[in-house]
């Protein structure tokens, strides 16, 4: 019945990693530039806050699948970037779907971490800039640390949506789980049930651990107030 | 201007910002121009590549307008039938009988689990197997399927926690008066939950715009993505056409967005209902799922 599983033809292990690897490397580039966002939007200069509100607003609303696309068809074919990855189509497609991956899921890290930003109480940056710390060090020492701790829960659900996000990088033909799924399903119309049930058991394999591994982590770095 | 981070500035901190301002300035515009001189050196900024879309209406009227047409028909489609079938699921999810509780609780965390992308194209591919849907209108179904199954166990949760929000004396109150089961959901609960969950179901609007774009990538739908490709293909100018094609979303979905966050304000303000409101917020973790039970963080309230 699930003969199909051992045909050479697919491989279904390195279609499922090459998903972990763009949730993983896309995951920290939405990090650190969410962070930055989230700290340009709550800065006392009023150019980077607009920035950052524009740059939200913008990508938020904007399909992933034309991010994605657009990576592909006007970063690499219009203009040649190829992010370093010169002459293999297949690690530059990668890098090009971990960059608007990134670039996308960043607007949801920098909104998580703005709420977060408003749980910490009001006296620690009170206290924190009555001890003469400039903006950035309140923000990078008293406040972010608090605020990180707080959004663990959020910032899961951002990881999980990530996860289910990366499909999206098979319309530029990068060789994750969604593609190799389209590709199986069209040869093996025989068993397209059990073929779709393997992916779906895939995909809750990879979410519900990362889902529960870090509900319980937020639940243990909860700032208690 | 006072915030929790920072002071009102004094006369060194405004210097401190003018510099920044002026910084962040240079940077911005080093980039601008990196990008426009790229594009300009690709040949992207030639003026035949951009007056297609002020002096040609056709790439208007066959492309942009008709692409925009379908995008907005599967989304209206697919909130029309995923909004009741989220009810009757989040209904169920919240019922006496552990069987109903259970199965509508496995089969919403199962499509929620799942991404969009991979129930669009096993509903393609089912239809062409079992149904005999025309090929025409193939992809708009399945791309109306996979949002709708994946959208209404979204909604169910909505729901669910739309109708949990309630003071616990609506219930209580309704049943004294001798209401049966039905009655208190469908005369004192559901109006006031769907009313506490319009902000964030008017907000589960932007995201099915946006995953409709999913179809025309993936299954050939022609909505408002696959009709820029299809520009593209005509004149050879990718960047413009799709500049002008994420405009058109961010247009439509930061008006949806607003539309959104507008009612939630109007919703607080008037108090008609248990003055519960789901907003916006908490939507936008709901769509970001999680094994987590989303009535959690539901009391929660803005601080600014």
């Amino acid at each position: 019945m699930f003969d199909f599983l051992d045909s050479p033809q697919y491989n279904l292990l390195g279609a499922f990693w090459l998903t972990v690897q763009l949730t993983v490397f896309s995951g920290i580039g939405a990090l650190v530039w969410g962070t930055v966002l989230a700290g340009m939007r709550v800065s006392p200069v009023p150019v980077m806050r607009a920035f950052g509100t524009a740059y939200v607003n913008v990508v938020r609303n904007t399909p992933l699948t034309l991010i994605i696309v657009f990576t592909s068809l006007g970063l690499y074919n219009s203009l040649g970037i190829t992010l370093g990855a010169e002459g293999d189509i297949e690690s530059i497609n990668f890098r090009l779907a971990v960059l608007g991956l990134a670039a996308y899921t960043a607007t949801f890290v920098c909104e998580a971490l703005r709420s977060g930003i408003n749980t910490v109480g009001l006296g620690q940056a009170e206290a924190a800039r009555a001890l003469g710390l400039s903006f950035f060090q309140v923000l990078w020492s008293i406040v972010l640390p608090q605020a990180f701790r707080s959004v663990v829960a959020p910032l899961a659900n951002v990881l999980i949506a990530l996860t289910k996000n990366t499909t999206v990088a098979a319309a530029i033909g990068v060789a994750e789980a969604a593609l190799l799924m389209k590709e199986m399903i069209e040869n093996e119309s025989d068993a397209i049930l059990l073929v779709f049930a393997v992916f779906a058991f895939g995909f809750i394999v990879l979410t519900l651990p990362t889902g529960l591994v870090l509900g319980w982590l937020s639940k243990r770095v909860a700032v208690k107030r | 201007m006072s915030s929790v981070l920072y002071d009102t500035p004094g006369p060194r901190a405004k210097v401190r910002n003018v510099l920044y301002t002026v910084g962040f300035l240079v940077v911005l515009g080093a980039a601008l121009y990196w990008v426009l001189r790229t594009l300009g050196d690709a040949g992207e900024l030639e003026a035949d590549k951009w007056s297609p879309f002020f002096t040609d209406s056709r790439v208007w009227t066959t492309f942009l307008l008709p692409g925009l047409v379908n995008t907005l028909k599967a989304a209206a489609l697919a909130m029309a039938i995923a909004l009741p079938l989220g009810a009757v699921l989040g209904i169920a999810r919240l019922s006496d009988h552990a069987w109903v509780r259970s199965t509508a609780g496995a089969i919403v965390e199962f499509f929620r689990a799942i991404p969009v992308l991979l129930l669009m194209v096993f509903a393609n591919e089912a239809y062409a197997m079992w149904t005999n849907v025309d090929s025409d209108v193939r992809p708009l179904y399945a791309v109306v399927t996979g949002l709708v199954l994946y959208n209404a166990s979204v909604l169910a949760e909505v729901v669910r926690a739309g109708i949990l929000s309630l003071p616990r004396g609506q219930t209580d109150a309704a049943q004294a008066i001798g209401m049966r089961k039905w009655q208190v959901m469908t005369f004192v609960l559901l109006p006031q939950a769907v009313t506490a969950m319009l902000p964030a179901i008017v907000s589960q609007l932007v995201v099915i715009v946006k995953d409709t774009a999913l179809g025309g990538a993936v299954l050939g739908f022609s909505e408002l993505l696959r009709q820029g490709d299809l520009i593209t293909v005509n004149y050879s100018n990718p960047i413009a056409a799709y500049l002008f094609v994420g405009v058109l979303f961010i247009v439509l979905n930061f008006a949806l967005t607003s539309g959104a966050s507008w009612l939630e304000r109007r919703i607080r303000q008037g108090r008609k209902s248990s003055g519960a409101v789901l907003g916006t917020e908490q939507l936008e973790e709901l769509e970001n799922v999680g094994p987590e039970p989303v009535t959690e963080r539901g009391g929660q309230t803005d601080r600014t």
